[in-house]
């Protein structure tokens, strides 16, 4: 079913903008144009985003522990990015006399180039994709394995203990949580009946009254939402999963070599994978760039995806200022032994959803199954720990 | 047309020799990597967009981080004193060769049982799901049972082994 909401010219502004521009050219060159023109806009659209959240991070962290954040550049320090990045620019770039040069050369930019690809499949709003794939979210999740090599090829190739020491813990934790990321989006895929992202969208996109069909508001598609809400913060590395860059144990994990312009890559890229990650929740589980209610339709559905994302970007950096960090058992054991079985279960329970047809009992079931699974192996985790009041031996 | 397809071509094999040929192990193990990445552009510029991204997926996603961390955690990446090549190299070779003479005879072979002028089947993810749960669910289910072997055995090695009295 198409969407219900009218079409509005703001809504297309940039498929126009795009179109004019494009019919400016001669016909034979208009389809290259219209791609590169795309994939301008997604190049020039996410580091801009990325510089802003810097600032909203610097501040809002500031904000949690109680003191400023960034305030001498510019109003309130919204420049702050623009120093940052003259500042890396400008920086000697350190290479170890020791390092692979070629290998230390070449794991940043195959990171930024994995990382970017995925928003090539992205529905950042409607008719707004660069390319509609048949298999776009194996598309997605294929460019996000290939990430992990560039990581073990900076941590390697820095011939250094702690870089060694924190691209295999990168590895060892993206390699994991993959697991539960990929499984928590098959369930999507049961329902949908689709890899299409598009088609994706389109099956949530639906109101019953004014409510609409996110697969968030189903039993499974909520434990799938936060068992991939963990897996994504897992594996962009994000606080209280950052581990590979533990600085009070490994300095700064894989890219402790890496200085001036190659480390703001590897920055740009963690901020990036994040965007693309939420990005890809959004369109999983909050109906992409469909508004939240009927009646809001007329906001154009780009807007709705960005608001989308900058949420989901603020929780990340809400929990970045609230969650301490895990140790390398706990994580470990939380992937395996706790969100592996889950999402299995889930599975299985997405499957009964599908064939118990409508009607208030699959609610019933599915919502049961999903909460006892959740409790019984939560008391199961918890049942050999023994976690009671703590005494420290020199703090009392 | 055939300019990109060379292009590939050229990335796989050189990919594929520099895995042979270059002395450091984990140097080997990324240019086996693009090799890999060369078979998914081949698949992808033949129109099967699930393999290609499986491929992508599976071996370096995977397969390619399995080779680096088993590299790393045997011995060390320089190469041996005794040479690159095993002693073995002109087994090898033949074995190789006999293997690509079966691969290109069946390819010609079958190339001359199709018709000639019959269109590309347009596939689509779909009608590889229906397959695989449809005519091939049997194989599915074995390479499924195989799987879970494999991995009660990858637990059940890395367990902790009880203390034996003597």
């Amino acid at each position: 079913m198409a969407s219900t909401s009218a079409v509005t010219g703001a809504d297309q502004i940039f498929i126009l903008l795009r179109d004019w521009l494009v019919h400016l050219l001669p016909s034979a060159l208009r389809p290259a144009a219209s791609v590169v023109l795309g994939a301008i806009a997604i190049v020039a659209v996410f580091p801009g985003l990325f510089a802003l959240t810097t600032v909203f991070e610097r501040k809002g962290l500031g904000r949690m522990q109680n003191r400023l954040g960034p305030n001498r550049v510019g109003p309130y320090g919204f420049f702050q990015p623009i120093a940052d990045g003259i500042k890396a620019l400008t920086k000697e770039d350190v290479v170890p006399f020791r390092a692979d040069a070629m290998v230390h050369f070449l794991a940043p930019l195959v990171l930024l180039v994995t990382v970017f690809m995925g928003f090539a499949v992205l529905p950042v709003g409607r008719n707004m994709q660069l390319v509609d794939m048949d298999s776009g979210l194996l598309f997605f999740f294929a460019m996000g394995a290939a990430t992990e090599l560039s990581v073990f090829m900076a941590g390697w190739s820095s011939r250094n203990k702690y870089s060694m020491l924190g691209a295999m813990r990168a590895v060892a934790q993206m390699i994991s949580y993959e697991v539960a990321l990929l499984l928590s989006s098959v369930t999507v895929v049961m329902i949908a009946g689709s890899l299409s992202l598009t088609e994706i969208v389109d099956a949530q996109n639906q109101y019953t009254g004014i409510f609409p069909h996110w697969y968030i508001f189903t039993p499974w598609g909520l434990a799938s939402f936060l068992m991939f809400s963990i897996a994504a913060t897992a594996e962009t590395n994000r606080s209280p999963f950052d581990l590979p860059e533990g600085e009070s144990e490994i300095v700064a994990g894989y890219h402790t070599e890496y200085s001036g312009f190659k480390f703001a890559i590897f920055f740009v890229a963690e901020y990036l994978a994040m965007f693309a990650l939420s990005g890809m929740g959004a369109t999983l589980f909050l109906g992409g760039w469909s508004a939240p209610l009927k009646f809001l339709g007329f906001i154009p559905s780009w807007i709705w995806f960005f608001l989308k994302v900058m949420c989901a970007i603020f929780i990340f950096i809400w929990m970045r200022g609230t969650l301490p960090r895990l140790r390398q058992d706990q994580l470990m054991n939380f992937a395996w032994k706790f969100a592996l079985p889950f999402t299995l279960l889930n599975l299985l329970v997405t499957a009964l959803w599908r064939f118990m047809g409508a009607g208030w009992l699959r609610w019933v079931v599915c919502a049961a199954i999903l909460a006892g699974a959740y409790v019984f192996m939560g008391r199961m985790g918890m049942h050999r720990k023994h976690i009671g009041p703590r005494s420290y031996r020199y703090a009392e | 047309m055939h300019v990109v397809f060379f292009l590939i071509a050229a990335l796989t094999l050189g990919g594929a020799l520099a895995a042979v040929l270059l002395k450091n192990t984990v140097h080997c193990a990324l240019a086996v990597t693009l090799a890999f990445l060369g078979h998914a552009l081949l698949f992808l510029r033949l129109d099967a967009q699930f393999a290609g991204f499986a491929q992508i997926l599976i071996y370096i996603g995977a397969v390619a981080i399995l080779v680096v961390f088993a590299i790393l955690l045997t011995r060390g990446s320089e190469a041996p004193a005794s040479g690159i090549f095993s002693k073995t190299w002109l087994l090898g070779l033949l074995i190789a060769a006999a293997v690509f003479a079966v691969l290109g005879w069946s390819i010609i072979e079958s190339a001359r049982a199709l018709a000639v002028d019959s269109a590309a089947p347009q596939v689509t993810v779909h009608d590889i799901g229906v397959a695989l749960v449809g005519r091939y669910v049997l194989p599915l289910e074995i390479v499924a049972l195989l799987l879970t072997a494999a991995t009660i055995g990858a637990v059940i090695v890395a367990l902790h082994e009880k203390e034996r009295p003597r």
